[in-house]
């Protein structure tokens, strides 16, 4: 038994510069079953999964595939030995039929002309072969997400002949439906004597389809062992592991009365339901999720970036109707987005434009601009936030990304705002970066903003949050106070909807 | 180390000035090789030719900075002008003629705006087509026949104010109007903005359909002044005139710095711009250098102006990412 692992890892190691990605995992990997891989971000899974397809070479250790050491150095070359990948976000090709896309890449026939009639005989055998109804010539348009993975994973082994299989958080862009007949098609594949990989956040995902459970933390291998043996305390307890650290600036404030407050807030553009939650002057609230749980859904519609079906939204008791992003800053909200390099900023601009450019209408008079007030202002104000820059004409894209978020916080704070949505703030920045941060969010609200904010690091999230909310498919799942926020109270709750003390 | 940043320095320096360096390296050069060039004569002949293009260029700046593109600019003329002649004829007013020609340059320039932000049309076939529509309305509205009498429209090119003739004058106010709008205004900040990134100005809570709208309406409005000094500079009025200024239009703008993925640029840049195509067109003819030369190194100025706006931008993506 102990020498038919399919794919062996022995002490693997990875160094980026400045991290070790990876430090000496060994386990293996059975022939024919289901192994999902488990950890927070930052875990080292992606790194591990970009190893095996050759995405990235390891520094030191063996693979062994079937008992052979092997090393990729493409993801060209792990296919042809057999392991293919099903990323998380599928080419898509809207125009390409069912057929054309089976056999993308590899279409019969001679000197350059393709054999259409061969082409379409291949790919309804493959079609056959995988049991699957599709008619040959339909758009890809006209197919769910599921459909197209679905395709995509019989493309993979039907086509390039590979028995292993890595599935990157296949479930993310699929709706519950979808997620059931993808599981139905993994059993098939189990029965095939395909082995996959599968890696995923989702508990009652896992537990449904795992045979083994690898759980693995800050690069780490921390435990192997058929699922049957993991519980999901157990699980969360392995995939968090250290206590928070009190590394955060976080000061007990007094908080004050609501100043936010949403009331049934449905969208069916973003899939949420029922949303209804208050915020209140100088308090951090948190909204928990993993990702698609709805949060920057949330977030986004009530700075009027996306539309919502129905709902109301009160800032200090007043109803403030909310279309248009400029409804949502005369309401007084002001928002960072999650991705600052395409919403926060114009980077062929300066810092001085792009911090006044939520704010025009305030810095100009019968539609000019008040350009000394400008400058005083903004000046100001990135010096208040310490933004390390020669000055504020120097090119918003010239920056480091700790400065640029800085840039979009001095944004969001020149308009004086009540309530200010932080998503993400601290996402790809370096540590003393986030840090300031911190400190900056510790400072709004002694002043007493509101902040909303979103954090897919935990750690960081429980170190600065007052309070927080969990939410799960679209949905408020449950509240947490600041004495109740632990890593794993608040895992159970965004992983699976429920809380663990059932 | 230090001899790379000394070298980027020297890059930044060129990225920055290099159009104002070509333009005055430009000017030397011609003032060596002809005689003629430097004459007073000369240089106002040169101004008085660039005028139509520069003030359809200023507009073009206004659209390229905020990601958009005009290629209906010279139907526009011809069709805003013919309707300002018929005009002109029936009042005898000067104010009438730029009235009327502005009137129907801003409606065509309003309707490209709705076609590109109410049914989403991408600008490039917006305007295209906008560009066949206006060609086939001027045809239709003149029965296809120019109008040789124009009266006295033609003294709009020929009168002086001082030393400087009129379109002269009306080039710079143009030119000025645009400067004020990209530096001191509200909308003109929304310009750059919608330009340079387009979902950050929609989440900034910037009107974005609005300001790309009124980047046309103004644009329009310049295209309608453009109509008349064409008109009168030709001093007759030709349904088929200017077929593919919307091309020395984009060149201006382009070769004086405006960067073609939107959200750089400036009306000094556009006007130096203008002036680097006119003294070169100047410089060759003074030369006798035939017209079918002229415009290959037109074209060829074009794609050296271009990639050194794309290479810069790649010089600036790659510091980025170190």
């Amino acid at each position: 038994m102990e020498k038919n692992y399919k794919l062996e890892f022995q002490n693997i190691s990875k160094a980026f510069p400045g991290v070790l990605a990876l430090d000496n995992v060994s386990f293996g990997i059975y022939p024919g079953c289901v192994h999902v891989i488990m950890g927070e971000n930052g875990a080292g899974k992606s790194t591990l999964m970009k190893i095996i397809n050759g995405v990235h070479e390891k520094t030191e250790g063996v693979m062994l595939l079937d008992g052979k050491s092997v090393n990729f150095r493409s993801p060209g070359e792990a296919e042809k030995h057999g392991i293919g990948m099903i990323y998380q976000e599928l080419k898509y090709l809207p125009d390409f039929t069912v057929e054309r896309y089976l056999m993308l890449g590899r279409e019969p026939g001679r000197l350059g002309c393709i054999n259409w009639k061969q082409v379409t005989a291949e790919a309804k055998k493959m079609l056959d072969e995988a049991e699957l109804h599709y008619d040959l010539k339909t758009t890809l348009r006209m197919l769910s997400v599921s459909d197209i993975q679905l395709l995509e994973i019989t493309k993979v082994i039907n086509a390039e002949k590979c028995d292993v299989i890595i599935m990157d958080e296949p479930t993310s862009a699929l709706s519950n439906s979808e997620v059931e007949s993808l599981f139905i098609n993994i059993e098939k594949l189990k029965k095939r004597g395909i082995t996959v990989i599968y890696i995923s956040h989702k508990m009652d995902e896992i537990f449904r389809i795992a045979d083994y459970i690898t759980v693995m933390r800050d690069g780490q291998h921390i435990h192997t062992a058929p699922a049957s043996e993991f519980t999901r305390d157990s699980l969360v307890t392995m995939m968090v592991g250290r206590a928070v650290s009190d590394i955060y600036p976080k000061e007990a404030l007094p908080i004050g009365e609501t100043v936010l407050e949403v009331k049934d807030l449905n969208s069916d553009f973003a899939g949420l339901h029922d949303i209804n939650f208050y915020a209140r002057r100088g308090e951090i609230l948190g909204l928990a999720g993993l990702m698609g749980a709805g949060r920057t859904e949330t977030v986004r519609a009530i700075f009027g970036l996306d539309p919502f079906t129905s709902g109301e939204i009160y800032v200090e008791g007043k109803k403030v109707s909310i279309r248009t992003v400029a409804d949502a800053s005369a309401a007084g909200i002001a928002m960072a987005t999650e991705d600052r390099r395409r919403y926060g900023l114009v980077l062929c601009r300066n810092i001085r434009e792009n911090i006044s450019l939520a704010n025009l209408r305030a810095l100009s008079q019968w539609g000019f601009m008040r350009l000394k007030r400008e400058k005083r202002e903004t000046d100001e104000i990135a010096a208040r936030l310490r933004v390390k820059a020669a000055s504020t004409a120097v090119k918003a894209g010239t920056l480091s990304g700790g400065n640029q978020q800085k840039v979009v916080l001095c944004k969001c704070l020149l308009a004086n705002p009540k309530i200010i949505i932080l998503d993400e703030p601290t996402r790809g920045i370096d540590v003393g970066a986030k840090y300031e941060i911190y400190h900056l969010m510790t400072e709004m609200a002694q002043k007493g903003i509101c902040i909303i904010m979103i954090s897919s690091e935990l750690p960081e999230f429980i170190g600065m949050c007052d309070r927080c909310y969990t939410m799960y498919n679209g949905r408020i799942t449950g509240e947490l106070q600041r004495e109740e926020m632990t890593q794993e109270s608040v895992m159970q709750l965004i992983a699976s909807g429920q809380s663990g003390a059932r | 180390m230090e001899k790379k940043r000394i070298g980027s320095r020297v890059g930044t320096l060129i990225n920055h000035y290099g159009i104002y360096l070509m333009f005055v390296v430009l000017i030397a050069a011609s003032t060596i090789i002809s005689p003629r060039f430097m004459t007073y004569k000369n240089l106002i002949s040169v101004s008085k030719q660039i005028s139509v293009t520069a003030v359809m260029s200023f507009g073009m700046t206004l659209l390229i900075i905020s990601g958009q593109i005009d290629l209906s600019m010279g139907s526009t003329i011809a069709l805003s002008g013919m309707v300002s002649i018929n005009a002109f004829l029936a009042t005898g007013s000067y104010f009438v003629a730029f009235l009327v020609a502005c009137a129907v340059a801003v409606l065509v320039g309003y309707i490209n705006g709705h076609l590109i932000t109410t049914l989403r049309l991408p600008g490039f076939i917006a305007t295209m087509s906008m560009d066949t529509i206006a060609r086939g309305a001027v045809y239709l509205y003149t029965k296809g026949s120019p109008i040789y009498q124009i009266g006295d429209y033609g003294q709009v090119s020929t009168t002086y104010v001082g030393i400087f003739p009129l379109p002269v004058i009306i080039m710079v106010v143009v030119g000025i109007i645009c400067h004020i709008i990209l530096r001191y205004t509200r909308f003109g900040r929304s310009l750059y903005a919608c330009g340079g990134n387009i979902d950050a100005a929609e989440a900034s809570g910037i009107n974005v359909g609005r300001t790309k709208r009124m980047a046309f309406v103004v644009s329009g409005l310049f295209v309608g002044i453009a109509a008349v000094l064409q008109m009168a500079r030709l001093n007759s009025g030709l349904p088929d005139t200017a077929e593919g200024y919307h091309a020395d239009a984009i060149a201006a703008a382009v070769i004086g710095g405006t960067s073609f993925t939107g959200g750089t640029g400036t009306a000094i840049g556009t006007i130096v711009g203008a002036f680097i195509i006119g003294i070169i067109s100047n410089i060759l003819n003074l030369c006798g250098v035939q017209s079918y030369v002229q415009q290959i190194v037109k074209g060829t100025i074009i794609v050296v102006a271009v990639s050194f706006d794309l290479l810069g931008k790649a010089r600036k993506i790659r510091k980025i990412q170190k």
